[in-house]
């Protein structure tokens, strides 16, 4: 066995070869939430009792391995069949050994790291709503100051760099940047409400130890209370599709002032958003604002050219309902028109509705309409959207 | 028992030769190559797709799959390595292995047998059909859901997940078939004087793992049912809009799934405290503390499946009891390594391949049992849960305590199998090969885990790449070592040294009694045990 013991030494100095030149991180990253401290010591703990146990009857074998072989003329022991009662005995020890570790050392703590994780509600002095669709987050504050504020924060790594066969560098932040991120006063606790619109996903940032399922239809919760001011990344950890490894969660936690002027400031930008819905749009307008749209929201299943990828992925060029009309005679939107398939969805597609604005949806139907080689040639203005959506 | 009569006898034995010899067979040890011989060619298919997969991690950025063929390749290689690879592995020694330890001359229902076994091929083309229907333009591929078929998102996929729903109706149906056949065989036809706390360990940690079978497989099957409805015929079972509730299908899966992860491995446990015994020339110690660890296991598997999705969120007394209760796992194994080890203490040990499966197998599992302990916990188990860090502590339990504990019983029994030794060298290269690679791919991803790398990712963050390199590359190590357990399989059933009776110096049990190979009809005169 000479030969392998050379392999496997082989294979460490190769290893301790790359640890000099790479980072390695050995265990959680750095806590910056109550929780997220509690559950490192938990683990660190947990860790040494199990490391401690597995050494020592490692050693054991290993003596017993090397002491009791046949090839050193060690005679097996003639063993008078133990004794039922001796028998009972030994075979209770590591029982009763493994039943304090478990209720009472491991268990005791556990306990109250449990109660801890689930007292989402006492001493919150926020809320915000975290809703996950495929694949992006959306966040809404929920009372305070900040009531009102929503937006949706979608992977702002560049196309080119996730697409198969990118060779390239990569971005510092690759897979883990978003456009906008979750604004979080530091010190507060924040109770997280968790939803989501269509499958299944979780809501995960290693640095604050709390992650939560984000069911459809149900309200699920969990709290952060981020003590160090600094912007921390995260991703969705629940299958939710092929877009599950490109839907990241950047948080930033900055002191109450700052949070403050953050507030006003994005409320100000929202305010001058909604009163572009009022006004009238050139054709052009809406295309150049749609394209941003699109490429963020829509390209990742129709693709930049509108080509799509068939058959779960219908293309938007030359589509009948890209193309078709959008109202009836009426003026109501048509059933399974543009419109009505960009705000409801259908099947694997969302719904839009909550998650645009009323320009953003009239800017991308125009760009649908009037680019990716199609030319209707007609224009969805934004008042016309929020008509449809009363 | 004059066992040249025996064998005499043998030579008589009239069955069809060819092509339908292997499809009509009731024999058990007929149908157990076959189960066995399946296993193997599905190992290298679901680690075909898994080398796929690493590939692809090898280095940050998407190389050579999209995210949607990679989310079909990690379902399906993990009910193909579950369902088509570990269990009928499992399956293939009870049918080998039971009628011989416990002196029968087959198994109870040899026809059922037969219908259990080939119900398996079928499922597996089920399951694998849709990457071919792909190719053509019919559907969007296999079933990209995870091998857990979670709603919503196996609502929304495509007719692979129908594919996958009813292969594992078959494949389910083949089980508890095969379950009810060896309940059935233990407790009518064991050998006069055997009682129940006579037979042989392996037929014990069968007999578990068949009332789990039958006990859960139903379960599993009406919620994929509930799922198959829930996508064809408007029912609402796990759609809110309908007052249905995603989480439910989590309780009904892994009602299951929990109990699943101790059918594939009490046979394992049952019959490496066999080759303990032999390999240390004494016999193994606390047998019947064994056999009521196995009980207290099988009870303790069926209430502790809720640890599976701590994070869904349930009421803080639910998520205390099914801590606690999975904790209280851990005493009964406890006890079991301390049985294993002490029978080892003071033997005369050898360590021959399987001996060397067996002791590596204690090693590893250890480190996936005592993992599991720490994923117990509630709020560490919010960090853990679906990083790599579990990833990596289900495959200590699933390849090192499933595969190679299977693979120490692959080695013991190939000798009264095949009346051939295998190559013992080979073995033990195959041996060292896998453990060392095995530990090279895994101990990375605990790391990773650690770190905060989500599973199931197609692409992943360039704080991650070393680790995933190392993984990658010990991984293709592992899979090409197991090439040379084929090799050593084949040669070993076309010639080689000759086996003898007992094969092994400190073999004991009714199955070493017969020659090497055993006859067609393996007990004709019963024997009988004091």
């Amino acid at each position: 066995m000479r030969g392998f013991t050379k392999i496997s030494l082989a294979l460490s100095a190769m290893l301790a070869s790359l640890s000099a030149q790479a980072e390695y991180a050995w265990n959680f990253p750095e806590p910056v939430t109550p929780m997220a401290l509690d559950t490192l010591h938990v683990h660190n703990k947990f860790m040494l009792i199990t490391m401690v146990i597995f050494f020592v009857v490692l050693a054991i074998m290993i003596y017993s391995i090397f002491a009791h072989r046949k090839s050193k003329n060690f005679k097996a022991v003639v063993d008078k069949a133990p004794s039922t009662t001796m028998e009972i005995f030994w075979t209770l020890v590591p029982f009763a050994i493994l039943l304090l570790i478990d209720f009472v050392i491991m268990g005791i703590p556990a306990y109250h790291s449990v109660i801890m994780m689930e007292d989402t509600r006492n001493k919150a002095t926020m809320v915000v709503k975290v809703t996950g669709s495929q694949w992006r987050w959306q966040y809404e504050y929920m009372d305070g100051d900040a009531k009102g504020i929503k937006f949706v924060s979608n992977l702002s790594t560049p196309k080119e760099q996730t697409d198969k066969g990118y060779e390239g560098k990569k971005d510092e932040q690759y897979l883990l940047e978003v456009d906008n991120h979750l604004v979080l006063p530091v010190g507060e606790k924040v109770r997280i409400l968790m939803t989501a619109t269509d499958v299944m996903h979780n809501w995960w940032v290693p640095q604050f130890g709390s992650s939560r399922l984000a069911v459809p239809g149900f309200l699920r919760e969990t709290w952060v209370q981020v003590d160090k001011a600094g912007t921390y990344r995260g991703q969705c950890k629940e299958l939710c599709g092929k877009g599950h490894g490109y839907m990241p969660v950047v948080v930033d936690a900055v002191p109450m002032e700052e949070y403050k002027a953050w507030v006003v400031a994005k409320k100000e930008e929202m305010a001058k958003a909604s009163a572009g819905a009022d006004k009238e749009w050139t054709k052009d307008e809406l295309v150049a604002e749609g394209k941003g749209v699109y490429e963020k929201n829509c390209a990742v299943c129709h693709q930049i050219t509108g080509a799509g990828l068939p058959p779960a992925f219908p293309a938007l060029t030359g589509s009948k309902v890209a193309t078709g009309p959008i109202f009836d005679a009426d003026g109501k939107y048509l059933k399974d028109g543009h419109l009505d398939r960009v705000l409801n969805g259908i099947r694997v597609m969302p719904g839009w509705k909550a998650l645009l604005n009323d320009t953003e949806i009239a800017a991308v139907i125009t760009y649908e309409r009037n680019a990716l080689g199609n030319s209707v040639g007609d224009v969805l203005q934004p008042a016309q959207v929020k008509a449809a959506r009363q | 028992m004059s066992t040249t009569t025996v064998a005499h006898h043998d030579d008589h034995a009239e069955h069809p030769t060819g092509i339908m010899r292997w499809l009509t067979t009731t024999n058990h040890k007929d149908i157990g190559t076959m189960y066995l011989t399946f296993s193997l060619i599905m190992f290298f298919v679901g680690g075909a797709m898994i080398l796929g997969i690493r590939a692809e991690l090898f280095q940050p950025g998407l190389q050579l799959v999209n995210p949607e063929f990679y989310n079909q390749l990690i379902g399906v290689h993990a009910l193909i390595m579950i369902f088509a690879a570990l269990m009928p592995a499992a399956t293939g020694f009870a049918n080998w292995m039971i009628p011989l330890q416990i002196g029968a001359p087959d198994m109870a229902l040899p026809r059922l047998n037969n219908w259990g076994f080939w119900l398996l091929p079928p499922s597996a083309i089920l399951l694998t059909l849709p990457f071919t229907l792909a190719l053509f333009g019919i559907g969007d591929g296999a079933l990209a859901t995870g091998w857990t078929f979670y709603p919503p998102l196996s609502v929304q996929g495509g007719i692979g997940v129908d594919f996958a729903i009813f292969a594992v109706h078959l494949l389910g149906v083949s089980s508890v078939l095969g379950s009810i056949n060896i309940i059935v065989t233990l407790f009518n036809m064991r050998a006069p004087g055997m009682t129940l706390m006579k037979m042989p360990l392996f037929a014990w940690g069968w007999l578990i793992t068949a009332f789990l079978l039958v006990a859960t497989i139903p379960v599993l099957a009406g919620a994929v049912t509930m799922l198959l409805t829930d996508r064809h015929f408007g029912t609402h079972f796990f759609d809110a809009a309908g007052g249905g509730d995603p989480v439910m299908f989590q309780h009904l899966f892994w009602f299951f799934g929990h109990p699943e992860v101790y059918i594939l491995l009490l046979p394992v446990w049952g019959f490496i405290p066999q080759i303990l015994e032999t390999f240390s020339r004494k016999p193994m110690y606390g047998y019947k503390a064994q056999v009521y660890s196995f009980i207290a296991i099988g009870v303790l598997a069926m209430v502790v499946w809720a640890h599976h999705f701590f994070t869904s969120g349930m009421p803080v007394p639910a998520l205390l009891y099914f801590m606690y209760s999975t904790m209280a796992i851990s005493l009964p194994l406890a006890v079991m390594f301390f049985c294993w080890i002490k029978t080892m203490w003071k033997g005369s040990m050898s360590f021959e391949t399987p001996m060397l499966f067996t002791v590596g197998w204690i090693i590893l599992f250890g480190i996936g049992g005592l993992t599991g302990l720490v994923l117990a916990d509630v709020a560490a188990d919010a960090q853990y849960h679906n990083s790599y860090f579990v990833v990596a502590h289900f495959h200590y339990t699933l390849f090192a305590g499933g595969i190679m504990g299977i693979m120490a019983g692959v080695y013991y029994w190939l000798p009264k199998m095949t009346g051939h030794m295998y190559n013992e060298k080979l073995g033990k290269v195959h041996f060292w090969l896998t453990a060392i690679s095995f530990n090279f791919t895994f101990i990375p991803q605990f790391f990773l885990g650690l770190a905060g790398m989500p599973r199931r990712i197609p692409d992943y963050a360039l704080q991650f790449a070393e680790f995933n390199m190392i993984s990658s590359i010990a991984a293709f190590v592992m899979g090409l070592s197991q090439l040379i357990f084929v090799y050593n399989i084949v040669t070993c059933v076309k010639g080689g040294k000759k086996a003898t009776d007992q094969v092994w110096e400190g073999a004991k049990g009714l199955e070493w009694t017969l020659p090497s190979p055993p006859p067609y009809h393996s007990f004709t005169e019963q024997p009988t045990v004091k």
